[in-house]
């Protein structure tokens, strides 16, 4: 066999399979656009930490949970949260409580939040906290031995419950194990490609088995999307690979509106070198433990702008800083506890200017602690075990002894679904969505922490009101022509003999939104986006995919990339439409916040003929006792 | 700099090894070498991953004979003279390429039962704990269920005893529950019969390849195994039981 077999005789072997492989490709696919059935009252697509909430919510109603991830149980993005849950507890500073939270969330969202979301989140984070402590969570501990919390950017108190810099795993583990001895059935590695609908309402979920490619089919009395968010469309990003903007365009397809799609988060500190590592989150509890950001001056740079919102809040000297991250009440937060949108666009500032450090970031310094500490390296090692780790393995920094070099990433979007506030409840009937694919809660910007606690708050509402939705509806119908199409439609790639690989797109896709549509935005930029856009989508329909449809990372890319273009698209139509700079979006050629767009949302949807159509949605007046909190916080 | 890597390529019950040649980056680790050759050579090459940051535990291989995290795996660790062996995890059903079929550690995690709290300390149903009492299982609860420790076993590894003996991770698990302040269920006689702790003979092994630097063996496996040995084989309590048994079937 092989090298002693004569030249003639392996070629027509060569030839004849590739002519057989690709023979028994299209019969498998023949064969395979059959499907595995399941029924469930409630199917929550997504298992981080709003899906897994919400999956246990549903289960404890009484009604059957499908719940479909798109890896492992407990590998989904929450995993990667570090700094903490923001909940007024006011275990460390008893002056906390809902009020002031939740007028913070509304200042940082630039009071473009959905204000009774914002309402219910602020009172309902702490029940929800402690119910993890129940489930057997172990947060760090105060001297009385109750959840410790941690300064966070935006956060007039500590109020982050939090375990080191690990947050987001503690979490995870602690609703995957509970989540286990529940009536839930676990889909693993399953991606969903299309929501069921008959008439109006939802009906189900259609999509495969990464593992096998096989196609299964989910029949729903309702459904929850809890798909997280879309930092893949971005080059740099701090997001795992499947934020893809599923559940966004899963919803769109589906007739569903979104909102406030423009807000895209960058936070200011991600790692940026070595290259293959930028974009890799530093959590903003360094910063909160007392890390400092300079320039290649070494100059803190973030003295010399801090925007009006803010300049009640905010210590004037370094001195002050200092003693409010060690918990002196009396002292005013650092300037490096500001809005997330803030830091990063006066990182961008000082990298423009040329006062950058060599790999195009800035400094993020927690090693001066030493200065104030006397055991300074253990304190760092025991509150930031996590960056001291990825630090040291991936950069070779020992960040007790030298700075880290920084840069914005990608990392959260504000914009989503666009849901009923009490009950989590999308624009089409029997479909839900909560955590980062629904929108509302932080309007034009998050505050760090309000991420944990609003796929809890609102995870728990979504399961619990779908499990109401399940009991009050019959099952639906499925439409076996919508199944066929979508399952013929996904192996369409396959058939195809020449064409590039979706890789490409996906890079070319990445590249456009990071040059064109990132931290500052312009009309000409976004315009020349869009344009790309319509290329790349014409790109997207013509990759060819090798290999069969096991484990294939080829397709599933071809797969998800629809969804990215589809979210670009929505995002870059209502940067375009947003004439101001507010919150995370931040426009060179209208740099002032405007107080009439300060009046409307922008909600994108799906019309008949298919094409994507936007209006402003004029917000409703805030209720009286809500506007006066807010006023009473300034 | 070129490097050549060895894959393995194939899909349940065969498969090859493979070569492929990339050009090193400063600061690369094996996984974008793998995402890069998936990217530009072979769009099919299977492969899990998902923060490439090591907090998630996805992508687990074994890389010249040693299993690790691909994503906290830098190539200036690895010499690169000769091609870099990638397998996939050896003690796991082979799915395709580098993928493994790991559900039977999710079946295990049902076996063990759930964490079960005393009642509340305080009114507001919130308990009181000391920093210094939740230290130890705080280190437990680092596991990102990479399930390394499972992979390098012997017990599972060579002597395949997956229905009798639970495996490190899952004695971590157990311990972590064990040692929880809050917690009020009892689960050393099921170490003992079904989790099957007796197996571990304290190699050490588990703890050399576990990313998080868990001191599997000797803070949650030798604990463990002394409750067991307390109950069910200290002399004096044999003895007694013995007695209390008898006169349990006299009367």
């Amino acid at each position: 066999m092989g090298m002693d077999e004569p030249f003639l005789g392996r070629l027509c072997r060569y030839i004849c399979e590739d002519v057989f492989d690709r023979c028994v490709a299209r019969l498998e696919n023949y064969l395979m656009s059959s499907y595995d059935k399941y029924n469930y009252d409630v199917v929550v697509i997504g298992a981080g930490g709003a899906g897994l909430r919400a999956a246990i919510e549903a289960s404890a109603q009484g009604v059957s949970v499908g719940l479909i991830c798109k890896s492992l149980l407990g590998k989904a993005h929450t995993v990667m949260a570090e700094g903490g849950i923001a909940a007024a507890l006011s275990n460390v500073d008893d002056r906390d409580n809902w009020k002031v939270h939740f007028a913070d969330t509304m200042r940082g969202g630039q009071y473009l939040n959905n204000w009774r979301m914002a309402e219910i989140h602020a009172k309902e984070a702490p029940d929800r906290v402690k119910e993890l402590e129940a489930w057997g969570a172990l947060f760090d501990r105060t001297e009385e031995g109750k959840i410790l919390q941690r300064n966070f950017g935006g956060h007039k108190y500590p109020r982050l419950a939090h375990v080191g810099d690990r947050t987001g795993l503690e979490m995870i583990r602690t609703l995957q194990d509970r989540s286990i001895y529940q009536n839930v059935e676990v889909h693993m590695e399953c991606t969903i490609i299309t929501l069921l609908k008959d008439g109006d309402r939802i009906s189900g979920a259609f999509g495969y088995d990464r593992e096998r490619g096989k196609f299964k089919l989910f029949a729903a009395k309702a459904v929850i999307l809890a798909t997280g968010g879309i930092g893949r469309a971005f080059r740099i990003s701090s997001n795992s690979w499947e934020y893809t903007g599923d559940g966004h365009a899963l919803g769109y397809n589906a007739g569903a509106e979104l909102i406030d799609m423009e807000f895209v988060q960058f936070h200011p500190t991600g790692m940026v070198w070595p290259p293959s590592v930028a974009g890799i989150l530093v959590t903003e509890g360094v910063r909160g433990e007392g890390g400092i950001l300079l320039n290649s001056n070494a100059e803190r740079f973030m003295f010399n702008d801090i925007p009006e919102l803010y300049k009640n809040q905010t210590a004037d000297n370094e001195e002050e800083g200092w003693r409010y991250t060690q918990g002196d009440k009396q002292a005013r937060r650092p300037p490096e506890l500001l809005t997330r949108d803030h830091v990063a666009r006066c990182i961008v500032r000082e990298i423009k200017a040329g006062r950058g450090s060599p790999h195009n970031g800035v400094y993020l310094d927690i090693s001066w602690i030493k200065k104030k500490l006397s055991n300074a390296d253990d304190h760092i090692r025991k509150k930031l075990p996590g960056m001291y780790h990825q630090f040291k393995k991936l950069a070779d920094i020992d960040i007790t002894k030298q700075p880290m070099e920084v840069g914005p990433t990608t990392h959260y979007a504000m914009g989503g679904m666009r849901v009923n506030a009490d009950s989590q409840m999308s624009t089409v009937p029997g479909l839900f969505a909560a955590g980062e694919c629904a929108a509302g809660l932080h309007g034009a910007n998050r505050l760090g922490g309000n991420s944990l606690s609003d796929l809890l708050v609102f995870g728990k509402r979504a399961g619990e009101y779908a499990a109401i939705f399940a009991k009050e509806n019959a099952a639906a119908a499925i439409d076996e022509t919508q199944v066929s199409k979508a399952a013929e439609l996904a192996l369409m790639v396959f058939e195809r003999e020449k064409g590039e690989s979706p890789f490409d797109v996906h890079y070319a896709l990445q590249e456009t939104m990071q040059q064109l549509v990132g931290i500052v935005r312009t009309e000409g930029e976004m315009m020349q986006a869009a344009e790309q856009l319509k290329q790349l989508r014409l790109r997207a329909g013509n990759v060819r995919i090798t290999g069969n449809r096991e484990f294939n990372p080829g397709w599933h890319t071809a797969l998800d990339l629809r969804n990215m273009i589809t979210v670009s698209q929505a995002v870059i139509m209502a940067a375009l439409e947003r004439k101001e700079s507010r919150g995370a979006h931040f426009r060179d050629d209208y740099p002032q916040k405007d107080p009439e767009s300060g009046k409307f949302n922008l909600v994108i949807k799906k019309d008949a003929d298919d094409n994507m159509i936007m209006r402003k949605e004029m917000r409703n007046e805030i209720r009286e006792d809500l506007k006066k909190i807010i006023e009473e916080m300034k | 700099m070129p490097v050549t890597f060895k894959i393995f390529r194939g899909s349940i019950n065969h498969g090859t090894y493979h070569d492929y040649s990339i050009e090193a980056a400063e600061g690369m680790v094996v996984l974008d070498a793998i995402l890069q050759i998936q990217a530009q050579q072979v769009n099919d090459l299977a492969v899990r991953w998902n923060c490439k940051a090591g907090h998630c535990g996805s992508c687990s291989a074994e890389v010249n004979g040693i299993p690790k995290l691909m994503c906290m795996c830098r190539l200036s660790e690895l010499k690169t003279d000769a091609p870099i062996l990638v397998q996939p995890l050896k003690s796991f059903p082979h799915i395709k390429d580098l993928v493994t079929d790991v559900s039977w550690n999710y079946r295990v995690k049902r076996k063990i039962k759930p964490f079960k709290p005393r009642p509340p300390d305080a009114e507001d149903g919130t308990w009181r704990m000391m920093q210094k009492d939740i230290d130890r299982v705080q280190e437990f609860r680092k596991c990102i269920e990479c399930f390394l420790c499972q992979n390098v076993c012997h017990v599972l590894r060579e002597h395949q005893k997956y229905d009798e003996f639970i495996g490190p991770r899952f004695l971590v698990h157990v311990a972590a529950l064990e040692m929880h302040p809050l917690d009020t269920e009892d689960r050393i006689p099921e170490l003992k019969k079904s989790h099957g702790i007796g197996y571990c003979n304290i190699t050490k092994c588990c703890t050399t390849v576990c990313p998080e630097n868990i001191t599997i063996t000797d803070n949650a496996i030798i604990p463990m195994k002394e409750r067991v040995a307390d109950r069910f084989y200290d002399p004096l309590k044999m003895f007694f039981r013995l007695f209390k048994n008898k006169s349990h079937v006299s009367t």
